[in-house]
């Protein structure tokens, strides 16, 4: 074994040699062995977290910068189109958002603070509101999307509306309107599903100050969704 | 097949993207061979469009961007940080089997249909054209999340797993080097996913945003493109250089000139790297306001690339040198990075590249960043760490042969296309004028020795494993981490937990061990 | 001398301590400013780029708030909000350039084209043609102010 003059190996109890070496501290059953501590294991969960989070906003980034010259390229295609979306439905996609984000932060204070199981209830109760005010988005959005079938509002080669304010490159909006709010959509999709994974690993009482990463890291990308209804909604719906 | 392990799936990697080299260069060796002669030889036009589709699709997806990072940065830099695995071994997992199914669906792409568009799927051709474009964009955007979890991977590991009293500036540089490769994986290639998607609906569905026939903008998707692509050349360059950096001092035995330029260097190509994509475009109707700030923006960026130059010709300068053929690679990817490099500098210039834009001049250039750049330093690394992998060391010798072979091979083969593309000879063409003849059989005939050397190297490396692991720990008298534990390291790395006491190529106070070659 | 590390830190605390009611007032807030903007969007400031710059504003203070607070940004580690700063930069950057080129090209086919399927509207490439391809009319869309 060479010696080494820069790096000293201090022999202190790495975690792979076994937890009998005389310690006494006990091991949180979700702390993984690479991390030194739980705090260093939450600490890059979060930036991993975060970095994902950065991707997702390149993601539907990339539909916005394709929606802003397509805009200034079709003026009055994108003007006629978005009349024909129902703003107060959309207002009330955000309300439902903007609530079950804060439902879900809710959820993260009182994983945060639960000790001996005492904020559990409130944990399980504020994920399944944050779950019911997502599915009654999902539903304003179903309404939303049957109404443009059954006008002909439909992306691309689909499109069929031959209404009297039909214009030229309509169908160009509505390609824009499915692409952005289907993506975020399903995005909301996959929350419901975290949601769910959460709530019953809350039931089985796996989440605790101690330990509350996922509840956090899920909170995050929900409010995340959040963030990218909060531009979607008047881009779509409100600016003319 | 369920390894959390970095060492594990670095190998793992490492193996699939040799494979996908192999692929991509039989991929290469046809299309010089078709051009051997003007006209159709044995291919057509259409399969000379494939062949080159594909050779380019598969180098740029499957091999070179995750090369260095994922092959050798996986193996490498936890160790180098002196942790026990990156920060989310099971991401890291999931990463390397999401590269598999991507690559399966490229693969299936070239069977049922093939691709003709270019690997730069430019509208509205691909927009318009049958084969299984489709398929591959699809395949593209499966392997853009492999490169993402990487990414979000190896940041995670240097905010957090260093070892106590490794500070930003005790990282070694191959550290910084894939760090900041990791930023631009993590910003770029999210968008390389909505563009493939955006494709595939104009394909699908006629959304119009990139087909001119229905109002759509096809320099657009040139933008969107090129904002990932771009950046996407320094996720491949950036590992190459973090290793040449590496590999100078411990041959030198001295320690790196300008550290921390160096290190700020690789962060500042990351980031300027992300304000030059329309130098791709300046052909192709841009505004000139745009173009303009493009090209000022593209010399700008070459700036931290000279210093990295500069800085290890200085390490080197009466340095106590040895030419091991680690230390082989890293010289010759100083002269090769060196003319790629400033033959981009030439083509960053606008009024030179209306006339070089899409000839054999852009080949040459390319392939001297990132064949004689990334290609050449990544056989440096692999000849430098392999001992520290395998525990085995390969025969020298053969291994000095092999990159003679693969520098004059490679100088054959490329050199001639700089003549040739300020000639005239556009890209992309399966046929050309008599007057190119002689030096498209030349750069042929190039290729053949470069691919001899390529598999000498391969057979030597490869051929190596089969003996018994008696590697040294330290046979280059490496100051790093990985140097300080067994070739190839126990499953967690290191027996205690390594503290860090003095900055990284110290020479004053790092005793080379006796086993050191 | 090892360093006995407690793996029980109750990491999540600190930034945790304080009461549940601030989240609401920020919730009630963010639900004010969703009905400013709906407001804001029946009045016409002048031009469509000054009512997209009021309504993007808007909507980023509403962000900001969800990021500062609702994400706690606000109570983390640096390292994290400048993951989300510096991205959404370069989103600006990319949109920036973008738009800026978008000028240097614009619709070229003429007023009466309808749809997708129509037939194409762009004059042939075929140089076999016998007709000299039509010029096309007049571009389609507005010029941007």
């Amino acid at each position: 074994m060479s010696q080494a003059h820069d790096a000293s190996l201090i022999m202190q109890d790495g975690h792979g040699d076994g937890h009998g070496e005389g310690h006494a501290h006990e091991h949180h059953p979700f702390h993984q062995h690479h991390f030194t501590t739980m705090e260093q294991q939450f600490d890059a969960s979060k930036i991993g977290m975060w970095l994902f989070l950065a991707t997702e906003i390149l993601l539907f980034g990339g539909l916005f910068v394709g929606y802003g010259i397509m805009q200034s390229r079709h003026l009055e295609a994108f003007v006629a189109g978005h009349h024909h979306l129902d703003w107060k439905l959309g207002a009330l996609n955000t309300c439902f958002l903007l609530i079950s984000s804060f439902t879900m932060v809710m959820a993260v204070w009182a994983a945060s603070n639960n000790r001996n199981g005492n904020k559990r209830g409130v944990l399980i109760t504020n994920l399944l509101l944050t779950l019911g005010f997502a599915g009654g988005f999902m539903v304003v959005k179903y309404f939303e999307y049957s109404h443009k079938l059954h006008d002909g509002l439909l992306p691309g080669k689909f499109f069929s509306y031959t209404g009297p304010d039909a214009v030229p490159n309509m169908f160009v909006f509505f390609s824009f309107y499915f692409m952005m709010t289907g993506l975020h959509g399903f995005h909301v999709l996959g929350g419901m599903g975290a949601i769910t994974y959460l709530i019953i690993r809350s039931i089985k009482g796996d989440y605790s100050s101690e330990y509350f990463t996922p509840v956090d890291l899920i909170g995050l990308y929900w409010h995340l969704v959040d963030l990218i209804w909060i531009y979607l909604f008047p881009l779509l719906y409100l600016i003319t | 097949m369920t390894t959390v392990d970095h060492k594990r799936l670095g190998v793992m990697y490492l193996w699939a993207v040799l494979l996908a080299f192999l692929v991509g260069g039989v991929f290469a060796l046809l299309v010089r061979l078709e051009l051997m002669n003007p006209g159709e030889d044995f291919m057509t036009a259409e399969q000379y469009n494939q062949a080159f589709t594909l050779h380019g699709a598969i180098m740029v997806f499957l091999f070179i961007i995750p090369s260095i990072p994922a092959a050798l940065g996986n193996f490498v830099m936890p160790l180098m940080l002196g942790a026990k695995d990156v920060a989310f071994p099971r991401l890291n997992l999931a990463s390397f089997w999401v590269y598999v199914a991507g690559a399966v669906m490229a693969v299936t792409s070239i069977v049922v249909g093939g691709v003709d568009t270019g690997w730069t799927f430019y509208t509205p051709y691909s927009t318009s054209t049958g084969g299984a474009v489709t398929m591959m964009t699809l395949s593209v955007f499966v392997l853009g999340f492999s490169s993402i979890f990487t990414g979000i991977n190896f940041i995670a590991t240097v905010h957090k797993l260093r070892a106590p009293g490794m500070g930003w500036f005790q990282l070694p540089l191959f550290v910084w080097g894939i760090y900041a490769t990791a930023i631009i994986q993590v910003l770029a290639t999210p968008v390389l996913g909505i563009t493939m998607v955006l494709l595939i609906m104009e394909r699908a569905f006629n959304i119009g945003i990139f087909d001119a026939q229905i109002g759509g903008d096809p320099v657009l998707f040139q933008h969107f493109f090129w904002f990932y692509s771009h950046p996407a050349v320094y996720i491949m360059i950036l590992p190459g250089m973090a290793i040449i950096s590496e590999i100078i001092p411990t041959f030198s035995r001295r320690t790196i000139f300008g550290y921390r330029l160096i290190a700020l260097s690789s962060v500042a190509i990351a980031l300027i790297g992300f304000l030059v994509w329309g130098h791709h475009m300046f052909t192709s109707g841009q505004s000139a306001l745009a173009a303009s700030i493009f090209s000022f923006l593209t010399f700008l960026v070459a700036i931290p690339s000279g210093i990295k130059i500069f800085n290890w010709i200085a390490t080197m300068y009466k340095a106590s040198i040895s030419l091991n053929t680690p230390m082989l690679y890293a010289t010759s990817f100083l002269l090769l990075f060196g003319i790629g490099g400033l033959t981009g500098i030439f083509l960053g210039a606008l009024s030179v590249d209306i006339h070089l834009h899409d000839t054999y001049f852009v080949v040459a250039h390319f392939h001297y960043v990132m064949m004689g750049g990334t290609v050449i330093a990544f056989l440096g690394g692999l000849h430098y760490w392999w001992p520290k992998m395998f525990g085995r060391m390969y025969n020298e010798t053969v291994a000095r042969i092999a990159c003679a072979l693969v520098f004059i091979g490679f100088n054959m083969t490329f050199l001639t296309q700089f003549f040739m593309g300020s000639q005239g000879m556009p890209r992309r063409y399966y046929t050309y004028l008599d007057q190119f003849q002689p030096l498209h059989q030349f750069s042929t005939f190039g290729s053949w020795v470069l691919g001899a050397g390529l598999l000498i190297a391969a057979v030597n490396l490869m051929g190596a494993l089969r003996g018994p692991k008696n590697a040294p720990d330290n046979p280059w008298g490496g100051t790093t981490l990985e140097w300080q534990t067994q070739s190839p390291p126990i499953t967690h790395n290191f027996a205690g937990q390594p503290a860090i006491e003095h900055n990284p190529y110290d020479y004053r106070y790092f005793k080379v061990p006796s086993d050191a070659v | 001398m090892s360093t006995h590390t407690d793996t029980l830190d109750h990491s999540g605390e600190h930034t945790h301590e304080h009461g549940w009611k601030g989240y609401l007032y920020i919730l009630l807030i963010l639900l004010l400013l969703t009905v400013i903007t709906v407001g804001a969007a029946q009045v016409n400031f002048g031009s469509s780029t000054a009512n997209v710059v009021i309504a993007m504003t808007i909507a980023t203070i509403k962000a900001s708030l969800v990021a500062l607070f609702f994400m706690h940004l606000k109570d983390d580690k640096p390292i994290n909000g400048l993951i989300f700063v510096s991205t959404l930069l370069f989103l600006a950057v990319f949109l920036g350039f973008c738009l800026v080129d978008a000028d240097s090209r614009w619709d070229t086919r003429p007023a009466t084209y309808k749809g997708p399927l129509d037939q194409p509207a762009l004059p042939s490439l075929n140089v076999d043609a016998a007709a000299a391809p039509a010029k096309p009319a007049a571009p389609a869309v507005a010029p941007k102010h």
